[in-house]
């Protein structure tokens, strides 16, 4: 091998290759899935910059509003999107995130457990759920379609059953007096960088209410979450090893398992992935309202997947950005909450969301066989 | 030490109670190229799994340099040095190049536990790899997906070589390829071959086989049919010898009937 690996050496430095000029920076850049996001989502700012700007929606509090909204979005997106790209999908995010708010809520009103034993409580069910739908899909070789569309109706019914056998209603409000003082919920329910928001008020450069404080108080904790998982995600996807096994686990299972990438391991981890993003999203949700719903998150899964799909996944796997979700996400929130500063009736964002995803996917279609096509 | 790189003997496979293998035995040195010919259901996919370790043989030895080895599982083998070029080649069409060559088995760098995986350096090595074999990869992040069936068996084998193979058992390397491609694929393992390594060829083209072996193993209905240097044999005696051969015969006999038939 070594003597070999000399003889190479004296070849041709390939950095130098001359040749790698004449690919222009567009044509790399086309080769990027989340491109089509990107680009959509620059429209959707042009768009409303347009109709809508001079209407508040690009003052501070508007801006955070939609952020708010993305970003929740966007934390199982992403998850959503690690996961198409490992060849599988899960329908149940929308029902455990609301099977987690449960989890957190029951413990801590009815049990007496403190809020971050319940929060914990409600992760540990997480990992649980994902392994669970992770198993089953690896160990049967059953579509994750039908699998996780199952955990879908279990997981929700469960959720009702539950709820109302313990508490007889499907509402559990009261949580927001056990914020305050405890070690673990800050963590999703803090608004951040203050200080800035309270300077910019006292220099004038953003609305104050009535009482001189400004309108907007700080980032929310789900914009914050929603970006530290984006580059985290992106980190793993380009730069880890794990990362190329989920790229190879859904490209080709058997071929990535010959070559041996543990790829049941991978496709578990990816569902634990799903279940633990739908329960950060249920948590921040949980305590920003103060109490938890057992309907909370419904449709959330589709939201996630279409988000993914717009962000350049393919729904056969192997391939696809986490960035991109991210981007996915952006378009949704910025649209569903710019809707209201327009004349449009809101009714039509779902007409918006399905055109959307419709043209993602001819796009990405097109890419795919552009990136596959033989010479 | 062994004259023999690598040594099945008198290998035999059931399966209940069909005999899929029945005493068969390939011995190869260093540089050495068998092929291995058979028509289709000769049993050369039971053969080929008993040498990449999915299948454990019911009866025979395999000599690794020397040593007698019990492969367990296909990793056994593999660690063995006897790496299998299996025809799906074990590629993803969507990855690019780089992530190919070294899927399952990333070059790290950085301290521990924030171990990343060193796509510079991967970079590197399979634009070298690949232009040693001379394809040219403009950009070895392009997908595998924009190569050609050639260069995707080359991409295979290079693989298997990079990481230590010492015996590459090919099946059927060349079967959709057209004959340009082919010629570059068989170009490329004589190549190999000539490097050291031993090379099982299973094929049921021997056109293809027959310019690039050095022996020949006919394989017909789970039993061999013996091992023939390619002095001792023509390309017409061994399409003969696997069962094609005869009903070829057989079939331009009766073209040429039918030809007289409606001529008449």
């Amino acid at each position: 091998m070594s003597t070999k690996s000399k003889s190479i050496e004296k070849k041709t430095d390939f950095n130098q290759d001359e040749r790698l000029k004449k690919v222009s920076k567009l044509r790399l850049l086309l080769n990027r899935p989340e491109l089509g996001a990107l680009g959509g989502a620059i429209l959707v700012f042009i768009f409303f910059g347009i109709v809508a700007g001079d209407t508040g929606m690009f003052s501070a509090y508007g801006v955070l509003n939609f952020l708010d909204v993305s970003a929740n979005l966007g934390i199982i997106a992403i998850a959503a999107a690690m996961l198409m790209i490992g060849g599988e999908f899960d329908l149940s995010i929308g029902s455990m995130i609301g099977f987690a708010g449960i989890c957190i809520a029951i413990p801590a009103i009815y049990w007496g457990w403190p809020l971050w034993m319940s929060i914990i409580f409600a992760f540990s069910m997480a990992v649980l759920v994902g392994y669970f739908n992770g198993i089953l899909v690896v160990r049967t070789g059953l579509p994750s379609f039908i699998v996780t569309l199952a955990m879908l109706f279990i997981l929700r019914g469960a959720t009702l059953a539950l709820t109302r056998l313990i508490t007889g209603r499907t509402q559990v409000p009261g949580l927001r007096v056990l914020i305050e003082d405890d070690p673990l919920a800050w963590i999703f329910a803090t608004d951040t960088f203050k200080w800035v928001f309270t300077w910019l008020g006292s220099m004038n450069l953003i609305a104050l209410r009535t009482d001189g404080t400004p309108l907007a108080t700080g980032i929310p904790p789900s914009v914050i979450w929603f970006i530290a998982l984006a580059i985290i995600t992106t980190w793993i996807l380009m730069k880890t090893r794990y990362g190329n096994w989920i790229f190879a686990s859904g490209g080709d299972k058997n071929g990535a398992n010959n070559v041996g990438v543990p790829v049941g391991r991978v496709k578990i981890s990816l569902f634990i992935g799903t279940a633990v993003a739908a329960t950060i999203f249920a948590t921040i949700q949980v305590l920003d309202a103060g109490s938890a719903d057992t309907m909370r998150g419904t449709l959330k899964e589709l939201e996630a997947i279409a988000a993914a799909v717009v962000g350049g996944c393919l729904l056969t796997g192997g391939y696809g950005s986490a960035i991109g979700a991210a981007f996915g996400a952006l378009i949704f929130g910025t649209v569903s909450m710019g809707i209201f500063y327009t004349d449009v009736d809101t009714d039509w964002f779902k007409v918006f969301l399905g055109a959307m995803m419709l043209i993602a996917v001819i796009f990405n279609n097109y890419i795919r066989r552009k990136v596959t096509e033989s010479k | 030490m062994s004259e023999y790189l690598v040594q099945f003997n008198n290998i035999s496979k059931f399966f209940g109670k069909v005999i899929a293998l029945k005493d068969v035995t390939m011995k190869l040195k260093k540089g050495e190229i068998m092929c291995l010919l058979g028509d289709n259901g000769a049993g050369k996919s039971t053969l080929i799994k008993t040498l990449a370790g999915v299948h454990k043989p019911d009866e025979g030895e395999i000599i690794v340099e020397g040593n007698k080895t019990i492969f367990d599982s296909p990793k056994d083998a593999l660690d063995m040095g006897i790496a299998t070029v299996y025809q799906d080649l074990a590629l993803v069409s969507l990855m690019s190049v780089t992530r190919n060559f070294f899927m399952g088995r990333e070059p790290m760098k950085g301290p521990p536990f924030f171990k990343t995986f060193d796509i510079e350096k991967a970079n590197k090595i399979a634009a070298e790899r690949m232009g040693q074999i001379g394809i040219d990869v403009r950009d070895p992040s392009q997908a595998v997906g924009t190569m050609s069936g050639g260069e995707r068996q080359c991409l295979a084998i290079s693989r298997a070589i990079y990481f230590g193979a010492k015996v590459l058992v090919l099946d059927e390397p060349t079967s959709a390829l057209g004959v340009h491609q082919a010629s570059v694929v068989l170009k490329y393992i004589v190549k190999a071959a000539s490097q050291g390594l031993a090379v099982i060829l299973i094929t049921h083209n021997v056109h293809h086989a027959y310019p690039v072996g050095n022996s020949f193993t006919v394989l017909n209905r789970g039993k061999s049919l013996g091992t023939y240097a390619k002095k001792d044999i023509t390309r017409e005696k061994l399409l003969s010898m696997m069962a094609g051969g005869e009903e070829l015969n057989k079939l331009e006999v009766e073209l040429q009937e039918m030809n007289r038939s409606s001529a008449n």
